[in-house]
């Protein structure tokens, strides 16, 4: 992960409705040059329109918008040429060669034929498609859809790279090698703007994230910040002991936020801070007995779990 | 607010129509389609070519009568393309917009430095080259076919006529066009739009003739004590049949093809006193005669083509 620089996006108070319908309800956003930033929500929460917004693909219905210094909206097409965008499931045109569909979009980008074709190279040889490139995108399978795809956001030369649910559907293989490919992309500095289902995928890729709810983001930040705001702690420890109440123990010890019972002589520790030793010490002060202890980091996973709990998984209108 | 757009609407426009006439060129679809065209024409100017042997000994627009000149069961070259050009543009544009979205290629191509403006006038545009590379080859294998047969070279009017004809055969090939574009992004369904454009184009070619005497009879009945009210319904009748775009390119070529056709409406006696029957109109009267038709063939494409821009232009992107 890159350290982050100035803002590239910017949205203020961003709306869209469609009718009575209000997909995108006045969100505040910055994402930083050379971050890689995550969109996170249920299906129907706001991301894709919120892509589409920033793209300039859609117009809102109240706020302000600036990518790369630019309103999307008064300067679509310079914000299109510095922005690369792969959609959900994208699609080819399946009697085109994997070069022949590439060779459209630079030339409706604009590139020069020798340019084009240099650059086509290079971002083929770097999905590694090289070996197919002149055979029909029918033949491809979704795992290499996805690889053109990115060889496209690659040849554009994007200063920011959308990808839409770029792993959806894929298989594990496919998966693997395509995060890999944009670990690469965000390595040689390209801001990156990832919407995904796949958390622990979010987690590993991602500097910041922003959880979507209803058009509106719920929480926004490190992925340690947002544990540690909803869960109440970056850590969790689980520990099985007898003779003792778990909670009576910790009941003063310092970075704990929570104790949950999860099964007689079982607990579950949320904390601040490995806070095992002082787990020990107390649960031996208390005259119990120690049995087991493990740790581990919170995950996005709890967080989106705990963040969503009680709400429709779709969203949609 | 206004709000000014960066740069031009039409970059890429090029791009795009290049890209549409090669795909379109290339496909199995507009194969099939121009094979069926092909065939019937060289069958239908075959049959004329006998006809004209057999019958006319001296014309001044031979030539011009192997575009016209039916001979049962075959109907002439004419008829034959009011009838299958429809189909042809059809076959070209049901799928123009509706198919990105199911190819799921929009979003993709238009997050790449172009408008909407672009995409769907360079669609037009790939649409119309094909047609006009069609049209005119059909009309080079039609004089080729003359001239091989009859042994002579088409005079220079007959050319001129000839291109004015092949004009009129490109705005009525521009109008289906327009309207299978309409329907492609009206309907999102390509197999939807496409059985819409079909309707449309049955609706024209079989039921309007039906349908236009009739509702011109309910509409200006005849007054027996009236003879006025005949002539009424008589201009009821051919309005209401203007409306389809196969009546106006029936009208057109038949004045341009038929230099002796004084008048596509109700022609009085009075109005005939004096004129040499049967004695050809020079082309521009003709043009003159026919620029009504060509005229409405071409605003219709226009407003077609608006109906469809503006429904592009409000459509949500998410494919």
């Amino acid at each position: 992960m890159s350290a982050a620089g100035a803002p590239v996006i910017e949205a203020s108070g961003l709306t869209k409705r469609y009718g009575r319908f209000t997909a995108v309800d006045g969100i505040d956003l910055a994402v930083n040059k050379g971050e890689v930033f995550g969109l996170l929500g249920p299906n129907g929460s706001g991301k894709t329109t919120t892509i589409l917004l920033l793209l300039g693909l859609t117009e809102p219905s109240a706020g302000t918008i600036r990518v790369l210094g630019l309103d999307p909206l008064r300067k679509p097409l310079s914000v299109k040429r510095r922005v690369g965008y792969l959609p959900d499931q994208i699609g080819f045109y399946d009697h085109l060669s994997a070069e022949e569909n590439l060779a459209y979009s630079a030339r409706l980008a604009g590139l020069a034929s020798a340019e084009a074709n240099r650059r086509i190279s290079e971002a083929l040889a770097r999905v590694r498609l090289s070996d197919v490139r002149g055979k029909r995108v029918a033949a491809f399978s979704r795992g290499m859809r996805q690889r053109l795809g990115l060889a496209e956001v690659l040849a554009k030369g994007s200063e920011i790279a959308i990808l839409d649910e770029p792993t959806s559907g894929l298989d594990p293989q496919s998966t693997h090698e395509l995060l890999e490919l944009i670990r690469e992309l965000a390595a040689d500095g390209v801001t990156i703007v990832l919407s995904s289902h796949l958390l622990s995928m979010m987690q590993s890729l991602c500097d910041r994230v922003a959880l979507f709810s209803r058009g509106r983001i719920g929480l926004i930040g490190k992925v340690a910040d947002l544990t540690a705001d909803v869960l109440g702690g970056t850590h969790v420890v689980e520990v099985e002991a007898d003779g003792i109440d778990l909670a009576t123990a910790l009941k003063e010890a310092p970075h704990i936020a929570a104790v949950t019972p999860l099964k007689a002589g079982r607990w579950r520790v949320d904390a601040d801070a490995d806070v095992r030793a002082d787990i020990a010490r107390r649960v031996v002060q208390a005259g119990g007995a120690l049995s087991g202890m493990t740790i581990r980091q919170s995950s996005l996973d709890e967080v989106y779990a705990r963040f969503f709990e009680g709400e429709d998984h779709d969203q949609a209108a | 607010m206004t709000r000014q757009r960066e740069g031009s609407p039409f970059a890429g426009l090029s791009t795009v129509a290049l890209k549409e006439a090669a795909d379109h060129m290339n496909s199995a679809r507009i194969h099939l389609v121009m094979l069926l065209v092909i065939l019937t024409a060289i069958g239908s100017v075959y049959a004329a070519i006998g006809q004209i042997k057999a019958t006319i000994g001296e014309d001044q627009f031979l030539f011009l009568r192997l575009f016209t000149t039916a001979q049962q069961p075959l109907p002439s070259f004419v008829s034959f393309l009011g009838f299958l050009i429809p189909l042809v543009a059809i076959a070209l544009g049901f799928d123009a917009i509706n198919g990105e979205y199911s190819r799921r290629t929009l979003s993709r191509v238009l997050s790449q430095p172009i408008y909407r403006d672009a995409l769907l006038t360079g669609k037009f545009l790939g649409g119309l080259i094909v047609i006009a590379i069609c049209l005119l080859t059909l009309w080079l294998l039609v004089t080729g076919l003359g001239i091989l047969s009859l042994g002579l070279p088409p005079g220079g009017e007959e050319i001129a006529r000839g291109l004015a004809f092949l004009f009129a055969s490109f705005v009525y090939a521009g109008v289906w066009l327009a309207v299978a574009m309409a329907f492609s992004t009206l309907v999102k369904s390509p197999a939807t739009s496409a059985l819409c454009a079909l309707t449309l184009w049955l609706i024209f070619t079989v039921f309007w003739p039906m349908l236009t005497p009739l509702v011109a009879g309910a509409v200006a009945p005849v007054d027996l004590l009236d003879p006025m009210t005949a002539v009424h319904q008589i201009a009821v009748e051919q309005g209401l049949s203007r409306i389809s775009p196969n009546v106006l390119y029936g009208e057109a070529t038949l004045a341009l093809l038929n230099p002796a056709t004084r008048s596509l409406g109700l022609l009085f006696p009075s109005q005939l006193s004096g004129a040499l029957m049967g004695a050809p109109l020079p082309l521009s009267a003709s043009l003159g005669l026919v620029w009504p038709q060509i005229a409405g063939m071409i605003a219709a494409l226009i407003v077609l083509f608006t109906i469809a821009y503006v429904s592009f232009q409000r459509q949500e992107i998410r494919a």
